[in-house]
């Protein structure tokens, strides 16, 4: 019987056990202070290896409080004692960060952050994992996992004018509810694939723990191949497919050509609409950016809508690029400066107003139209607030309009 | 090592409860300071959650708890409130790994079968639960051996410091 991604990726079978070397452990700003006291109390006193060890300072950065700057010192110290790479305040999102610099085809990478699966868009089989499993990886080198069984997700067709890789997996979501793939492999098939960008990739691979999977992978294509190339790391390479006869729990069928723009409801992401339910809801903020939605593709979407154009006089429209690679292309390309003039604020490279901590948190019965990937009460430090998710473009059309807008109708 | 039969009371939750229902990511800022963090448990779902709870009970949920995000700081700040053991319909995955290796069992089973404020007792070697209001039997989903055993040694810390590397 043929192997499924997963299954090849770890070697072994569905249901299996696999105690497995990671090719990549890494933690973030709100998970490693606890990883590491974790790590301190395990007794094992250096980490296994410090070149495939990476601390990210994205999800407060710059820091807000006190606290944080503490956990911030905390992070740099152990970077310095344990030789492993750190990424500073202002270099860019984790998962954005992984992707650029380290995920390859075939690589096994875990995250104290659970949008790790991002990294499957690449053909590696990434998932989050809390602090103490991460200190652990990180001082053993290797970590367990049970060999998931697969969901296979065959697309179709291509995207209609104002529809976008955002709108496929809000459905896919939908579809499949809050916990339809918990403890599965997603793993995306069919003809539409060479047609999907990496951008586009990443931002499916990065939503597949929105519906409990445990790792979102595509194939290692020629997609994959002119990625890598075009990051320098086109020695990385390695083609890498299911077998045809991979036995698959379930197979599911989209043609993306039949999608919609969609929006997710408070206080779910699984509460998906088609956009013409959600037009005319008045917004007080417009968050365009996250691992989900932060890369250039992103901004050049949004950018080429506000052109020329301004944002609604009561909605701020906040801008963060993912990485400082996408803040800089998207400066020479124009998009910043498109996106300024509109009526936007530039946020540096970050998860920014995603989770609450800092630069965008949300008043009381206010609304929020975000790129990201999550809506949970809450999320942006505010419980008494509502936030929409949805494409950058969406998210340019209803800055422009201050409510909800189909992106087709601006 | 944690006690293999767990005796206490029941605190009904609904279906996905999330990670930032548990606790909101807006804390980050005091993840260091756990014994302030743990103040805020539940804050926005169940106001009074910390007075609710006695030294033994239980959290007995719907489906897909702990949803979201990675956080630890979930599980360690529920087993700070005092209870011993999470039971539910599903549980998100990054969550049931982090309670087990925090030393806090969760156990998939049928919780229609338990009111709020019912009296439990939870055999964890046997994953036999037994409501002792209703006389109810239930039976959970078993977990992968090598995670009962890091549950036993009552978490991954203390698991890795006695046997240095993971077993099969
Ligand atoms: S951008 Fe948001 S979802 Fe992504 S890593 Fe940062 S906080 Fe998490």
């Amino acid at each position: 019987m043929g192997k499924t991604l997963a299954e090849k990726i770890l070697s072994l079978k569905s249901g299996d056990i696999v105690i497995a070397n990671v090719d990549l452990v890494f933690l973030q700003d709100t998970t490693g202070p606890l990883a590491i006291k974790q790590f301190e109390e395990s007794g094992l006193k250096t980490i296994a290896a410090p070149e495939k060890t990476a601390i990210f300072i994205d999800h407060a950065a710059p820091s807000p409080t006190q606290q944080t700057s503490n956990d911030h010192m905390l992070l740099r110290r152990f970077a310095r004692e344990t030789n492993c790479h750190i990424y500073e305040v202002g270099n860019g999102i984790c998962h954005q960060l992984v992707a650029e610099l380290f995920a390859n085809p075939g690589n096994i990478i875990v995250g104290a952050d659970s949008h790790t699966v991002t990294a499957g868009a690449l053909c590696a089989f990434a998932t989050g994992m809390g602090s103490t499993d991460i200190a652990t990886a990180m001082a053993l080198g290797k970590t367990w996992f049970r060999v998931p069984e697969t969901f296979l997700i065959n697309l179709s067709g291509s995207f209609r004018k104002g529809i976008y890789a955002k709108d496929l997996i809000l459905s896919l979501i939908g579809q499949l509810g809050a916990d339809g793939a918990t403890y599965k492999a997603l793993e995306f098939g069919g003809e539409s694939l060479a047609r999907l960008t990496m951008s586009e990739r990443l931002t499916i691979s990065n939503m597949v723990v929105e519906a409990g999977a445990k790792v979102g992978l595509f194939p290692s294509d020629e997609v994959t191949q002119s990625f890598l190339s075009s990051q320098g790391r086109g020695d990385s390479y390695k083609p890498l497919y299911p077998d045809a006869d991979a036995s698959y729990e379930r197979i599911m069928s989209i043609n993306l050509a039949s999608l919609e723009p969609m929006v997710s409801f408070p206080h779910t992401v699984d509460n998906v609409h088609p956009v013409s339910e959600a037009k005319g809801i008045k917004l007080q903020q417009v968050f365009i950016g996250t691992c989900t939605n932060g890369r250039l593709e992103d901004l050049a979407l949004a950018a080429n809508i506000l052109k020329g154009k301004k944002r609604y006089s009561d909605t701020r429209l906040l801008v963060a690029p993912a990485s400082q690679q996408v803040l800089l292309q998207a400066i020479e390309k124009g998009y910043i400066h498109s996106l300024i003039e509109s009526g936007a604020t530039i946020l540096p490279p970050g998860c920014a107003a995603c989770l609450g901590l800092h630069q965008g948190v949300l008043g009381d019965g206010e609304a929020c139209l975000s790129t990201a990937n999550r809506n949970f009460k809450g999320r942006m430090g505010n419980p008494e607030a509502m936030i929409y998710l949805a494409s950058p473009a969406t998210a340019a059309a209803s800055a422009i309009k201050g409510e909800i807008t189909d992106p087709r109708e601006v | 090592m944690t006690e293999t039969v767990l005796k206490g009371k029941a605190i009904k939750l609904g279906d996905n409860i999330s990670t930032d229902d548990i606790i909101p990511g807006r804390f980050a800022h005091l993840r260091s300071n756990l014994a302030e963090l743990s103040k805020h448990t539940f804050e926005d779902l169940i106001p009074n959650f910390a007075s609710r709870v006695n030294q033994g009970d239980f959290v007995v949920a719907g489906k897909n708890f702990g949803s979201g995000s990675s956080r630890e700081h979930a599980p360690l700040v529920i087993k700070m409130s005092g209870i011993v053991a999470i039971l539910a319909k599903s549980a998100a995955r990054i969550f049931f790994r982090n309670a087990i290796n925090q030393g806090l069992p969760v156990l998939l089973c049928d919780t229609d079968q338990i009111n709020d404020g019912d009296q439990l007792e939870i055999n964890l070697t046997e994953g036999v639960i037994r409501n002792l209001t209703s006389n109810a039997r239930l039976t959970s989903t078993k977990m992968p051996p090598l995670m009962f055993a890091i549950l036993k040694e009552g978490g991954l810390i203390p698991y890795i410091k006695k046997h240095k590397d993971f077993e099969l």
